[in-house]
């Protein structure tokens, strides 16, 4: 900064925007930030506050949390269930962005991008049950691997952890794809070029320039997957079975099946502040990196 | 270093191609301008040398080896791209040295090497920048000084000035040619530029079509073009047609040119006069020696240029071009009826 800015030079400045951006923060007001703050509210309530009951503030909700270790098991399961599926999808979807972006051309890179996104068009609940059909014993993948295999196998993964790994990956693996399909697209070929001409296999050009260039569309990718994956409660209610108790759940059980909306609550915050704090650790390694 | 020798090389790109029968001889040491219009072919045989693309036909050798069989990274060969290409992740000294980490050279060794490529190009001092901190003739530099750190069997440099502004160009132009020349490296240089393929080259190549027209020294080619497209493509020229006889050109109006060569003779040809060899004369003037061509002209434009005037000149309806030197002596007014004289020894056959 070599001079100061005018005073109210700022604000001049954030008038003209303020039309654009007035409406946005509306709705994130509206849909946001009322409904947590009454969350936020709830979570320090006694009971839910209807007709014919009585209620008091307190800090119940949250020692509870404390005081069996189930929820703190069950929490560190979720968050091991959230770094595997962003493992995976960073192991196929890396490949897959690299192949879009780089080695496909034309239409063949437009079909094949139509195949990442198609998940998007159809619905989530769907996607899941029709999972549940390729996994469970005498399903799609078991008749196909009887018919051609010479011997009997059973291939029942219904109602397992590999079957939550598998919905959620499936689920996610989109915007990993989307991600580093950007940040790919936008690294010039010439770079490669100089790379391998300077000597470098493309082992290093992947190790030294490829992936420290693409760590952006990685993070992003990463936290948009680690995020709702430790808290998602679809997948492992639909595929996992009684194997498919998690965080998420838990907290679900709370809102549709318990009906104790202050613990719900109370649960929810509490994952809020961990994945921020997990992310907030973090961030000084990824920042690093970039 | 070493020679680089592409013979007989074609490349196709579906129907289309790119390259057809080429043939050149890239001296040891020398600096080799590949001279071209666009779609010429000149990147595509450059980057067959460097081993990103591979030819249809023909074969390439570097330092008398036949590298068909090498990849680019198995070529030791460096390149300075159009864009420079700067690593963007890395600092100036991590590009520079990034060529030897590969190769596993020793950090000693990298850090001495580095910083003997870094003085070279005069880049003292910047080695923990990163690229964008940099201005387009620093990069430039950086680019040449990770291509050379290597000590790579032949430099290959696609349009490396053509990204930087022309007084920065300029003065980069003779830097390069400095640092060619000390670290004697054989250098093949892509340009559209003519200019500067004739004031940095050695020998020059001009390709058109993915043939090459003419090949040699800048200085051979500028005096004797072989073809209409190698004179009007390297500097200017005033083209006339006509059926030969003997060492002259009968012109469609009767006018005849003498040639400092002969042609086949009842054929149709051509000859070529540079504009800085025309001499303009007012057609009251005293009468020129028989050693001369004339021809009776009208000013149709005057471009001042400082140092140079340039004129259009408008001869049976076809626009020729003569250059005089700003000598203090009164310009022609434009409209002026002028005779133009030009040497016998100036008169370029084409064939």
């Amino acid at each position: 900064m070599t001079a100061a800015p005018p005073p109210g030079a700022q604000h001049s400045q954030l008038r003209p925007a303020l039309p654009l951006l007035l409406p946005a923060y509306l709705w994130l007001t509206l849909a946001i930030f009322l409904p947590l703050s009454a969350m936020v509210f709830f979570s320090f309530m006694t009971d839910l506050p209807l007709a014919d009951r009585s209620w008091a503030m307190t800090l119940g909700n949250y020692a509870a949390f404390f005081e069996t270790d189930l929820y703190g098991r069950l929490l560190l399961r979720s968050l091991r269930l959230g770094l595997e599926v962003t493992l995976y999808c960073v192991l196929i979807g890396f490949p897959c962005a690299y192949v879009l972006a780089k080695v496909l051309k034309g239409r063949s890179r437009e079909a094949i991008f139509l195949l990442v996104i198609l998940p998007f068009w159809s619905n989530g609940l769907v996607r899941i049950f029709s999972w549940a059909i390729f996994l469970r014993g005498g399903g799609v993948i078991d008749s196909a691997l009887n018919a051609v295999l010479p011997f009997e196998v059973s291939v029942d993964l219904m109602y397992s952890y590999p079957a939550v790994i598998i919905g959620l990956v499936h689920s996610y693996l989109p915007y990993m794809v989307l991600t580093c399909y950007l940040t790919l697209q936008a690294i010039d070929d010439s770079l490669i070029e100089a790379a391998r001409s300077l000597g470098a296999s493309r082992l290093t050009v992947l190790r030294r320039l490829i992936v420290p260039l693409a760590m952006p569309g990685l993070i992003a990718g990463a936290v948009l997957i680690f995020v709702p994956v430790v808290g998602s409660f679809m997948e492992p209610r639909i595929l996992g079975g009684r194997s498919g108790t998690f965080y998420g759940t838990v907290i679900e059980d709370q809102f549709v099946a318990v009906f104790n909306w202050p613990l719900g609550a109370a649960l929810s915050f509490i994952l809020l502040a961990v994945v921020l704090a997990v992310l907030a650790l973090a961030a000084p390694v990824l920042r690093r990196q970039t | 270093m070493a020679e680089v020798t592409v013979h007989g090389v074609s490349r196709f790109f579906g129907s289309h191609a790119a390259l057809q029968d080429v043939s050149i001889d890239f001296p040891d040491g020398g600096f080799y301008g590949l001279l071209g219009p666009s779609g010429s072919g000149k990147t595509t045989l450059l980057r067959m040398i460097a081993g990103f693309d591979f030819p249809d036909a023909g074969a390439i050798a570097i330092g008398g080896e036949d590298v068909a069989a090498l990849p680019v990274q198995r070529r030791r060969i460096g390149m300075v791209f159009q864009n420079y290409a700067l690593f963007p992740n890395m600092s100036v000294f991590d590009n520079i040295a990034f060529g030897l980490s590969v190769r596993g050279v020793a950090r000693k060794e990298t850090r001495d090497r580095v910083e003997k490529a870094v003085d070279l190009v005069q880049l003292s001092g910047l080695g923990a920048r990163r690229p964008h901190q940099l201005s387009g003739g620093q990069r430039q530099r950086v680019a040449l000084a990770r291509a050379i750190v290597t000590r790579p069997q032949v430099l290959l440099l696609d349009e490396p000035l053509s990204a930087l502004d022309k007084s920065l160009r300029v003065g980069m132009q003779i830097e390069l040619k400095r640092i060619q020349r000390e670290v004697g490296i054989t250098t093949i240089f892509v340009t559209h530029d003519q200019e500067e393929a004739l004031t940095m080259s050695d020998r020059i190549g001009i390709l058109r079509d993915g043939r090459l027209e003419q090949e040699g020294p800048p200085a051979e080619i500028y005096d004797n073009p072989a073809s209409e497209f190698a004179a009007t493509f390297l500097g200017d020229a005033n083209i006339f047609r006509g059926t030969v006889d003997g060492n002259t050109i009968h012109l469609a109006d009767g006018t005849c040119l003498h040639c400092r060569e002969a042609l086949p003779p009842g054929t149709r040809a051509a000859c070529a006069v540079r504009p800085e060899r025309i001499m303009i004369r007012s057609t009251a003037g005293p009468v020129e020696a028989a050693a001369m061509n004339s021809l009776p002209a009208r000013i149709t434009k005057r471009i001042f240029a400082g140092n140079s005037i340039t004129y259009l000149l408008n001869w049976q309806g076809e626009t020729l071009k003569a250059f005089a030197q700003n000598t203090g002596t009164t310009p022609f007014d434009e409209g002026a009826a002028v005779t133009l004289h030009w040497a016998v020894e100036s008169t370029i056959p084409l064939s």
